[in-house]
């Protein structure tokens, strides 16, 4: 849920609560004025109508409110000296303008008592009150209204002001979503003076600084350990290849530092790969020029010419198009030779190899084993079909790496009994 | 043939100095900067081995140096520096070759020789032994003077072990000097078993007075029988 609409929820909440219990206080307020001020109308009405009676008798006679608002009736002496005004919410029969019929309506009533001519008289005065569902149905609809006029005016302010105001926040997400360590030079920045998104700025780019230099020593780390591994390591090769020339060597002495010798190559393969992929990543090759994959396709084949003969593979190649692309050769050289070996070595006898160029692409079939590689593991570091095998499992992690460092693409499909490499440049 | 060695680190220059010396060649060793370039005012030598990361100086300097005097046609930088850089740079200040450690000692004689050779050639361009002739310009080999057909690859293999005659050639190093530089250069292990086979039955059906002895499933020795 977004910011804006989940504060929205939040006020539109609140602000129902609030808007209700206002309709609640104001109601009752309204009512006490009404009745404050009917009040105050019949204490007037009472004072005329006495004043009416000690003019005109004969109005004392009416004792019930068939044609008017007031009714008399005599009281003793007692009575009326007793006798306090009395205000009472009452119902009655009446007809107002909006009713086809007589119906019970509300009323607000005084009872009061007064002499006249040395007798007592009780008196009492109707008005008639709002009627009370009809104030709650119209304060309802009045408060609704207000309801619904506010969040409006909300959201409006919302979808105005408040993205004017985020704006700065989602450009920033914006660039952070797109940032990568170690490939995106510049920091996003915040275009705002807003204090909380320039306190987010100092916090993503404290942390980003952080991880870039993490980022750094890794790799350096990486680098400087293979390379310091070479001497020792070549001093290593050298010196038991001396030993082994030594002829007073016993056979089964000799086999051991032959085993050793072994190790020790597979060690040298894989600092030399490491090396390598840290260079990549250290864009330390970079002699960037047009490179034709043909050409490095017919090298490969070339040299491999013999190696093919002996498993019996036949190798078809069907150029299309001339596939020139923008790269260091020794890398390029490096992909392909690579591609090219892996199909020739996972073939199986009398096997096949069909390489395909078409315009910015590369495909290499080969069959092979029977069924499909783990196509989301093979380009990872260390990861090895053939676990048992001698070979290193970071052939296709540098491939990988190269093709990320030009922006090429590399698939891994399994289609027909075939292993299909697919390389797209762009 | 004389030889100089810079290198500052000793156990290594130890190793080239012995595998050097097997080959009957006149050593002398510089651990550092000032030595080498003393040494190489000094005298004159067919073959100079430079490592480019030294103690009190760069080597590309001496190699400027040596640039000068004319002399840096018979260089083989050493370097664990594997940059291409380092690599376009010695190369254009005239050095022959270009080593990266580690390295196999197969290889290291195998370049040696190569220098040293382009450096003295009179004309023909072969390799002798006994009764065999490898014709490195021709690409063909003669046994008791009858030409022996040879695929490109067994031809290589054959210079490579004419080149380290008596000497223990590993499956490694001469997969890497055959094949170039694969990353998983095990899988080559195999076809290279093939083609030392193939080569031997040449060798044997022309009477060759030559062996090539397995050496302990690590490698293989060129002997004259």
């Amino acid at each position: 849920m977004k910011l804006a609409n989940k504060s929205l929820l939040y006020l539109s909440v609140s602000l129902f609560v609030i808007i209700g219990l206002w309709s609640v206080v104001f109601y009752f307020n309204i009512q006490y004025e009404i009745k404050e001020s009917v009040d105050e109308g019949l204490e007037n009405y009472k004072r005329q109508i006495i004043y009416r009676a000690e003019k005109d008798p004969s109005i004392l006679d009416k004792t019930n409110f068939e044609e008017g608002f007031f009714a008399f009736k005599p009281l003793s002496a007692k009575e009326a000296l007793h006798f306090k005004d009395r205000y009472l919410d009452t119902f009655m029969y009446m007809q107002d303008a909006d009713d086809t019929e007589l119906e019970l309506e509300p009323v607000r009533m005084l009872t009061t008592a007064f002499e006249s001519n040395g007798r007592f008289y009780q008196l009492k005065i109707i008005n008639s009150m709002v009627e009370e569902d009809d104030l709650v149905g119209e304060l309802l609809e009045e408060a609704l209204a207000l309801y619904f006029i506010l969040m409006a005016s909300i959201i409006l302010i919302n979808n105005v002001v408040l993205q004017r105001v985020w704006k700065p926040f989602y450009s920033f997400l914006h660039q952070l979503k797109k940032y990568r360590i170690g490939h995106t030079e510049e920091f996003p920045t915040v275009n705002t003076h807003t204090k909380e998104f320039v306190a987010l700025q100092k916090a993503v780019h404290t942390l980003l600084e952080q991880n870039n230099k993490t980022y750094e020593q890794q790799k350096k780390f990486i680098g400087n350990a293979s390379h310091e591994l070479q001497t020792p390591l070549a001093i290593m090769t050298n010196k038991l290849e001396l030993l082994l020339e030594n002829s007073s060597l016993q056979p089964n002495q000799a086999e051991s530092i032959a085993e050793i010798m072994q190790l020790v190559d597979r060690l040298v393969r894989l600092n030399k790969s490491l090396l390598l992929l840290s260079k990549i990543e250290n864009k330390q090759f970079l002699n960037n020029q047009t490179v034709s994959v043909n050409e490095i396709v017919r090298q490969n084949l070339s040299d491999l010419e013999e190696l093919a003969e002996y498993k019996n593979i036949t190798i078809s190649v069907i150029e299309n198009t001339e596939l020139t692309f923008f790269m260091d050769h020794a890398m390029a050289n490096i992909i392909i030779g690579n591609l090219i070996r892996n199909a020739l070595f996972h073939n199986v006898t009398n096997g096949n190899i069909s390489i395909t160029l078409y315009e910015n692409q590369l495909e290499i079939r080969n069959s092979g084993k029977p069924e499909a590689l783990l196509s989301e593991k093979i380009f990872s570091r260390f990861y090895k079909s053939e676990p048992n095998s001698a070979g290193i499992g970071l052939g296709l992690a540098i491939i990988k790496a190269i093709c990320e460092l030009y922006a090429i693409s590399i698939e891994y499909h399994f289609e027909k009994q075939q292993h299909l490499f697919r390389l797209r440049f762009k | 043939m004389k030889i100089l060695v810079i290198e500052d680190e000793k156990e290594l220059q130890q190793n080239i100095v012995d595998s050097l010396t097997k080959e009957h060649f006149v050593i002398e060793t510089a651990s550092d900067f000032r030595t080498a370039s003393e040494k190489l005012d000094l005298y004159q030598y067919d073959c100079i081995l430079l490592d480019i990361m030294l103690p009190q100086g760069n080597g590309l300097t001496l190699l400027e140096e040596l640039k000068k005097q004319g002399k840096a046609g018979n260089v083989i930088i050493i370097s664990a520096k594997d940059s291409l850089d380092d690599k376009l740079k010695g190369l254009e200040l005239g050095a022959d070759d270009y080593l990266t450690k580690p390295f196999h000692l197969a290889e290291l004689t195998a370049r040696v020789k190569a220098v040293l050779r382009r450096n003295l050639l009179d004309g023909k361009n072969t390799l002798e032994i006994s009764n065999l002739i490898l014709d490195l310009n021709e690409r063909t080999l003669l046994i008791n003077n009858e030409n022996v057909p040879l695929n490109r690859k067994e031809f290589a293999i054959l210079k490579y072990f004419l080149l380290n005659q008596n000497r223990l050639v590993t499956k490694t190093a001469l997969a890497e000097h055959v094949w170039g530089d694969h990353i998983d250069q095990s899988d080559n292990f195999d076809f290279i078993y093939y083609q030392i086979k193939n080569l031997r039955k040449k060798l044997q059906l022309a009477a060759a007075a030559l062996e090539i002895e397995a050496i302990y499933g690590i490698g293989y020795k060129l002997v004259a029988t």
